[in-house]
């Protein structure tokens, strides 16, 4: 006999917080801030019913610090927060970068500078989570356009997080997290999930890697005793300011990403196979992207929608290609203009590559992308 | 019998980038000390810091060791503890870490009282950025960016301590060692959030901005400053002025996190398949 599908009406921060617990997260730090409270909210009443741990933190600083601590113990570990927190938390994600802890940040975008608009959607924050903290480090993050991709795109961020042992952003925004929709919960059992590599054996270094770039990584206490810095260091895990050591440490947690970006990258393509015109549109603006590109055919003209899954990394040459034929390509957002300058590197300056923009908290019209295409 | 030190030290790391005359070194033998005579095993400890001299600590220790980003030791910590509850979490950090860019973690972390022993390595200046004012430097007192004396208030870390609900609280200086193990002991020993003010000197910036002279020309100074919390009821008003108590301060008993936490899990279990 079929199992009957579990299927529930949700927001988007409490798909977020279903799929995190079939994920395996099993502790929660963070601070509440608009609009992705709901997510701490659920975390806290149901992280203590399967044995796990929600606290809530002094800060956003704290909050990182004590969700990388948690990792390091061993166990998975998510905050979520939004652009106020993520600015707050920069300093500790390149921590988590250069110790390579996995963990995964939620980052429900709002209206910013400083405190924007708590309460409407942006996509203000697309550029503060690749180039946020200081130096370079792997930036990888997930954007979701429904719900029920929300709680799929959690679990693949925990996924990710412990592939490649590294900090992972699930970027969301206010309507993703808010709107109400059908979610179809899915158990452990019915979805892949993704645990740390763990070494095998003694003598055991920290930062001592195979083909794969990814260094395994016990949790204390399980009788690895280890080092972890946030300064350069070698295999050892120990500080070290040789030259030829920090340009390999340096490069290695970069080229750890680009050489496993194939098992990590996502991306939607609709009726992009001969379209004159791209729109590439992530999160809740691809949804309206989405619902133009039909109405433009619908009326004749050959539109298409490329939505990159994961934002970072981007599948370059599946953008590339999507745009080959196309004569002009727009990019909607909800922010004056951060994702578009990806594009444009990507698939370069040979034809027009337009910009709808919007800041006004309220989310991008389909017909305001249909105009632009019919322009 | 005697403490082999190099049980818990990692020997390759040696030696230390201590100066001469600075008292952190005598901080962490006081540590090993303590973690010897209570036969904790190196695998069920993790050691968190957060940046400057004292900082240096867990790269020496052969525990489970973390180096966080400055000030934010305790909030790593926290989350180690909570995930991992039966590994005994010390904390250290210096004055400039846990009183300045930490004080919010500091604080809140006496509130929560989670079973975690923070050690204070408190010697009055940001001695590895190269002797700038800290918020424990005395008024008056010189440093590289004080150079016409420190214009404000000090905090005392124990006060701060105390009235933000730790409860254990403790202060030791490096001079007097019998003191040191005993604070550092007993605060092992305590179930809760724990916390020692260790006092170390900096010759290499305090001594020499402010012509304390060698280390132990200033811990003849810090003698001055300071009185035995036994003598609390035979000193005068006027005797403990501006003077700093020694020993243990403050000891009470209060429901520790961790437990009250598991006791939450036991309560809940079986309601999730309920609700």
């Amino acid at each position: 006999m079929q199992e009957k599908k579990n299927i529930k009406f949700l927001s988007g921060n409490e798909a977020c917080g279903e799929g995190a617990i079939v994920a395996g997260c099993r502790f929660f730090g963070g601070y509440p801030i608009s609009p992705s409270s709901e997510i701490a909210e659920f975390m806290s009443k149901r992280l203590p019913l399967v044995g796990g741990t929600f606290i809530q933190m002094e800060d956003e600083i704290a909050s990182i610090g004590a969700i990388l601590g948690a990792s390091l113990a061993g166990v998975k570990s998510m905050t979520a927060t939004s652009g106020p927190g993520l600015s707050l938390m920069q300093e500790n994600i390149g921590f988590g970068a250069m110790a390579e802890i996995p963990t995964v940040i939620v980052d429900v975008m709002r209206g910013g500078p400083s405190t924007g608009n708590p309460t409407g959607p942006s996509q203000s924050d697309v550029m503060a989570i690749r180039w946020g903290t200081h130096g370079d480090y792997p930036a990888v993050a997930l954007c979701p356009e429904s719900v029920n991709e929300v709680f799929l795109l959690t679990i693949e961020a925990f996924n990710i997080a412990e592939f490649l042992r590294t900090p992972v952003v699930l970027a969301m925004d206010e309507i993703t997290a808010h709107m109400r929709e059908k979610v179809e919960l899915l158990k452990e059992s019915d979805v892949k999930i993704v645990n740390r590599k763990k070494p095998e054996k003694m003598p055991y270094l920290p930062y001592e890697y195979g083909e794969d770039l990814i260094p395994p990584l016990p949790g204390y206490g399980e009788g690895f005793r280890f080092h972890v810095t946030g300064l350069n260091h070698d295999k050892t895990g120990f500080p070290t300011n040789k030259s030829e050591l920090m340009e390999e440490g340096n490069r290695r947690i970069m080229e750890k990403l680009d050489k496993n970006k194939d098992k990590v990258i996502k991306h939607e393509e609709f009726m992009t196979e001969d379209c004159d015109i791209l729109v590439v549109a992530y999160g809740s603006s691809a949804r309206a992207a989405k619902r133009a590109v039909r109405t433009a055919r619908e009326k004749g003209i050959k539109a298409g929608l490329f939505r990159p899954i994961t934002l970072y990394p981007l599948s370059e040459k599946a953008l590339q290609k999507a745009a080959g034929k196309a004569k002009k390509v727009i990019v909607p957002e909800m922010n004056l203009g951060q994702y578009i300058l990806i594009v444009e590197r990507v698939i370069g300056h040979g034809f027009p590559i337009i910009g709808i923009n919007q800041v006004d908290g309220e989310p991008i019209s389909p017909s305001k992308i249909l105009s632009k295409i019919e322009e | 019998m005697a403490v082999n030190y190099f049980n818990y030290l990692r020997k390759e790391k040696m030696p230390h980038i201590w100066c001469a005359g600075c008292g952190h070194g005598m901080i962490v033998k006081s540590i090993i000390r303590a973690i010897d005579k209570l036969g904790w095993k190196n695998d069920e400890i993790a050691l968190v810091s957060g940046i400057g001299c004292s900082s240096r600590t867990p790269g020496y220790l052969d525990f489970h060791t973390l180096h966080t980003t400055h000030g934010r030791a305790l909030a790593f910590a926290t989350g180690i503890k909570l995930a991992k509850p039966n590994l005994k979490v010390i904390v250290v950090g210096g004055d400039g870490d846990m009183m300045a860019i930490g004080g919010n973690h500091f604080i809140h972390a006496c509130r929560r009282n989670i079973d975690m022993k923070l050690i204070v390595y408190n010697n009055n200046i940001y001695g590895m950025t190269g002797g700038q004012a800290s918020p424990t430097t005395l008024t008056d007192a010189k440093a590289t960016t004080a150079p016409y004396g420190f214009l404000e208030e000090p905090f005392d870390v124990c006060n701060m301590a105390i009235a933000s609900g730790a409860t254990f609280v403790g202060r030791a200086l490096d001079l007097d060692v019998p003191l040191m193990d005993r604070v550092i002991l007993e605060s092992f020993k305590h179930k809760g959030f724990s916390v020692v003010d260790a006092w170390s000197q900096c010759p290499t910036y305090f001594g020499r901005f402010n012509k304390w002279g060698s280390a132990s020309e200033m811990m003849e100074r810090y003698k001055q400053i300071i009185y035995n919390i036994r003598q609390k009821d035979q000193l005068s008003e006027e005797e403990k002025k501006g003077k700093y108590p020694v020993g243990i301060l403050h000891q009470i008993e209060r429901n520790e996190f961790c437990e009250r936490y598991q006791k939450l899990r036991d309560t809940l279990k079986g309601k999730e398949e309920a609700e």
